[in-house]
């Protein structure tokens, strides 16, 4: 196929500046039981590429499922139409941005292969899993799941680049909820946080196999629990609440085309500035913010954007003091600031716009117990479950699924409803304590909104738990 | 396109075996899709796109994929071919599905469009012309979009729409913008201009120094753009019958203590005056309505074959996802051009932003002002107001604390284009609320 497409590309490619072809194929099994009854299997199939033509000084770009000779000729006539609709209208001049035809490759590693497992034990193991959810007769809704992806990549230059990238994706997932009244409780597995590449041994690493009955208690825990109290407080993160807070205050807020205001109209815009670079100091010393593609079991590790840049590992934030924005080439060129390789679709129908990849908080030297042991009156707060922050990625507000209160140094009772507001722009500063290696979790998001057209985009995140100063908490009603 | 759906359908059909059984969906579009940023051309192009999803069924057991189609009839017949021999492989390892439901009563129906969209030219064209001089920033998306059901029973459904759907702001700096859209299936360059001149008109009064008010309860006006954002919540497991059996709707406290919102709610679900196709993916025609609240009390869940083979109800055409696709408030009695004056002195919030539960129990929603928000006094607009955090039940917001809805509605399509180009809209009137609570 590569080989058919590759000599179809090179007939179809039109005479002009420049022009890409960036196929994906990607192939999809979403297993699930519910209430001990296995649903149905919900498999995909994708596969299509996107022409990309700069010329004269405009770009345009067509998307086909079609990867026909013809097919692909018909996509870069209209993808050359748009160039030169655009030409002269364009927020910059493409020329500028032709570089060198790129070269290279990237394969997860993936020990225990998905297709490698018969069906059967797959549905065996969601199974046992799902009946140690229903401890309770409390437990009114339980299920588990696995969601494995393959997305196979292939971008080629008229002009000779070419890339090839080969991705595994696993996604588990475990949830249970408790009713009584009108009051209801879900306790997870992290959201759907707990998303790696890999195979099946992803199972092993991340703990799926013992977790099932920690949540269902906990939601029962949950159900017969103190609303969380109000006040101003030190609030104590698990990582599974730092990957949301980085996601949303850190992440978001330096994508460069935000800054650039291409979002205006739909994601937003940042509070964040190009002068802002090298001297700002978005957090405590304590704060040290990674872009890395590197990590190769993270969600989002590659070798090359979708542009074609290589990619490598970046400080963001180094000992508070912003550094560098998340900007692919393009957005680098019209900002004029330094970026990374996150020119990022979510498939072959979406031309890429900046988006996180894995954006990591690096871990500090601080032990869980000696973070708890520094909190006179405070809360901890564990899995995200609700998550909204203005345009400007400025004032926040975050719920969690499990909240503790800390007294006097120790965990006591279990609060519900655990909820936090503050603004990005300080609430970083007051980054106290961050743990160390023991308590990093490799996690991310499966899920992330942006871009017009809509994109829904993988992104990853792994954290340690981190201890936060005065922070406005409060409970539900 | 309509035949070539068809005909991959009758090709399924030839090749099942024995009592073999499938229900097979096609949602396609092409669609033109630029970006603009700064008045200026951001990313322009186009998408063709084709989808086929085939589910097989022997025995109460059932295996389903979805597939990409080239829109080559003969190499997608042998992509098709290939499908259904694949699932016919796997369904002997499956087990079977107690709730699998599929319409077995054949009700084939047509809905065909003709395209009398812009030229794509003109139109970008036009969005350029309305920036000059102006800092506009937003989307055109334009072009087919086209869905299928089809059966062994010979059940066929086909949709297809032709629209356009124009999303943009117009910023002053920071922050302080008048966001806007038009949408539609005829593009008059008049209602356009028309648009875009209010639009610049509101954008004088974001040039006032902005208010800045402490957090508390307000009186507020929300347009039917911000209620949009706030029924877009409900929908999410608000009115789907599973989440009600589960308990995990997040108007719980309406079904199981009988909390009442203000008799002037009324909510529908109005597939006939909506623009989605009326069938769904096991071949179920929707009724023209279902209401989901009547004055103020739950009245019927959206309910999928699914949960109603789970729980043994009837079905009324909902999608797996039991969300509303074509919601509409009933109208009330405050005119329009009255709403300044009811509201006096309070907030007037065009757009809200970024909405989620801080206690789904309790239906509690928190979310930010977006775009033009105003402080008004003595019922005069005075001055934008700065972004807002704000928290509220919708038991004291669409309850307690609703003051009326507007006798004006809005017809909204939505301009959402997450894999594909949506089909969903929402007629909804202007809410006047009191003590509405701003946190942050």
């Amino acid at each position: 196929m590569d080989a058919r497409l590759a000599e179809r590309f090179r007939q179809a490619a039109p005479p002009v500046d420049f022009c890409s072809l960036r196929y994906v194929r990607e192939r999809s099994e979403y297993l699930a039981v519910r209430q001990d009854v296995f649903q149905p299997v919900a498999t995909s199939e994708d596969m299509g590429a996107m022409l990309t033509v700069y010329a004269g000084g405009g770009m345009g770009y067509a998307a086909t499922s079609d990867l026909s000779l013809s097919g692909l000729r018909r996509a870069a006539e209209q993808a050359h139409d748009w160039a030169r609709l655009s030409a002269r209208q364009s927020v910059v001049d493409f020329a500028q941005l032709i570089g060198a035809p790129p070269h290279g490759e990237y394969s997860s590693v993936e020990r225990q292969p998905w297709p490698g497992v018969p069906l059967s034990e797959k549905i065996d193991l969601l199974r046992g899993e799902c009946a140690r959810l229903k401890i309770d007769d409390r437990i009114v809704d339980w299920e588990t799941s696995l969601w494995y992806t393959e997305v196979d990549t292939l971008y080629l230059t008229a002009d000779g680049g070419r890339v090839e990238q080969r991705f595994r994706y696993l996604v588990p997932m475990l949830s249970a909820t408790a009713n009584a009244g009108a009051e209801t409780q879900t306790r997870t597995f992290g959201g759907r946080g707990f998303c790696r590449q890999g195979g099946l041994e992803v199972l092993e690493h991340v703990g799926f196999r013992t977790a099932a009955p920690r949540i269902a208690q906990e939601a029962l825990q949950l159900l017969v629990a103190p609303n969380c109290p109000s006040g101003v407080m030190d609030v104590l993160l698990a990582p599974d609440q730092v990957i949301l807070q980085v996601h949303e205050s850190v992440g978001h807020p330096l994508e460069l085309d935000r800054i650039l205001g291409d979002e205006r109209n739909y994601a937003g815009t940042s509070f964040v500035t190009p002068d802002m670079f090298g001297t700002y100091r978005y957090g405590s010393d304590l704060l040290n913010i990674t872009f890395d593609p590197t990590n190769p079991e993270q969600f989002v590790s590659y070798g090359f954007d979708d542009d074609g840049q290589p990619a490598r590992r970046e400080y963001l934030i180094q000992n508070g003091i912003l550094q560098r924005a998340l900007g692919g080439r393009t957005s680098q060129i019209r900002a004029k600031v330094p970026g990374v390789a996150n020119a990022r679709a979510s498939s072959w129908n979406r031309p890429p716009i900046d988006r996180m990849a894995n954006i990591n908080l690096e871990p500090g030297d601080a032990s869980q117990e000696a973070m708890i042991a520094a909190v006179d009156r405070g809360i901890y707060m564990r899995t995200n479950c609700s998550w909204s922050i203005d345009d400007s990625r400025n004032k926040f507000q975050f719920g969690c699924e499990w909240g503790q209160l800390i007294e006097g140094g120790r965990l006591t009772t279990v609060v519900k409803n655990p909820n936090y507001r503050g603004i990005s722009a300080t609430f970083w500063r007051s980054l106290k304590m961050v743990g160390n290696r023991d308590t990093v979790e490799v996690m991310g998001t499966p899920n992330c909104g942006k871009g017009e057209p809509n994109q829904v985009m993988r992104t990853g995140h792994a954290a340690p738990a981190c201890l936060f100063a005065n922070v406005e908490v409060f409970g539900g009603e | 396109m309509q035949e070539y759906f068809y005909a991959l359908a009758d090709a399924i059909t030839a090749s099942l075996h024995g009592d073999e059984f499938y229900t097979c969906t096609f949602h396609a579009e092409d669609s033109d899709f630029v970006r603009f940023n700064r008045s200026a051309i951001r990313q322009a192009g186009s998408v063709t796109q084709r989808f086929l999803t085939l589910d097989l069924i022997h025995d109460r057991r059932h295996a389903a994929a979805e597939i990409a189609l080239s829109g080559d009839f003969e190499s997608d017949r042998a992509r098709v071919s290939q499908l259904l021999n694949e699932l016919r492989e796997q369904l002997p390892y499956l087990p079977e599905d107690p709730h699998l439901l599929y319409a077995t009563t054949v009700c084939s129906t047509v809905q065909q469009g003709e395209s009398h969209l812009p030229d794509r030219a003109e139109a970008v064209a036009a969005v350029l012309a309305a920036g000059r001089g102006r800092d506009l920033v937003g989307i055109y998306a334009a072009g087919g979009i086209y869905a299928g059901f089809a059966n062994v029973l010979g059940q066929r459904n086909w949709f297809e729409s032709f629209t356009f759907n124009c999303d943009w702001s117009v910023y002053y700096q920071g922050d302080k913008a008048v966001k806007t859209s038009y949408a539609g299936f005829v593009w008059e360059p008049t209602v356009f201009a028309r648009k875009v001149t209010e639009a610049a008109e509101q954008l004088e009064v974001l040039k006032r120094s902005p208010r800045i008010i402490p957090p508390g309860r307000y009186r507020v006006y929300l347009a039917p753009t911000a209620l949009y954002d706030i029924l877009e919540m409900l929908a999410w497991s608000g009115f789907g019958l599973k989440d009600h059996r589960t308990k995990q709707t997040t108007l719980l406290k309406m079904v199981e203590e009988g909390v009442h919102l203000h008799p002037a709610v009324t909510l529908r679900e109005n597939t006939r005056d909506g623009v989605s196709p009326n069938f769904q993916a096991a071949g179920f025609i929707r009724p023209d309505q279902v209401t989901l609240i009547e004055a103020g009390v739950f009245h019927d869940c959206l309910v999928s074959p699914r949960s109603a083979k789970e729980y043994g109800v009837p079905t009324n055409g909902a999608s797996n996802a039991e969300a509303p696709e074509s919601v509409e408030m009933a109208a009330g009695d405050i005119a329009r051009d009255d709403v300044l004056q009811r509201l006096d002195t309070g907030v007037y919030i065009n757009n809200l932003w970024y909405l989620n539960y801080s206690d789904r129990s309790a239906c509690r929603i928190t979310g930010m002002t977006r775009f033009a928000t105003f402080w008004v006094e003595g019922g005069i607009i005075q001055a934008p107001l700065s972004v807002m955090r704000f928290d509220e039940t919708i038991y004291r917001l669409l309850g307690e604390h609703l003051l009326g809805l507007t006798a004006e509605r809005d017809f909204i399509l939505d301009p959402s284009t997450y894999h594909e180009r949506s089909t969903g809209s929402s007629r909804l009137p202007g809410a006047l609320v009191e003590q509405f609570n701003f946190t942050l």
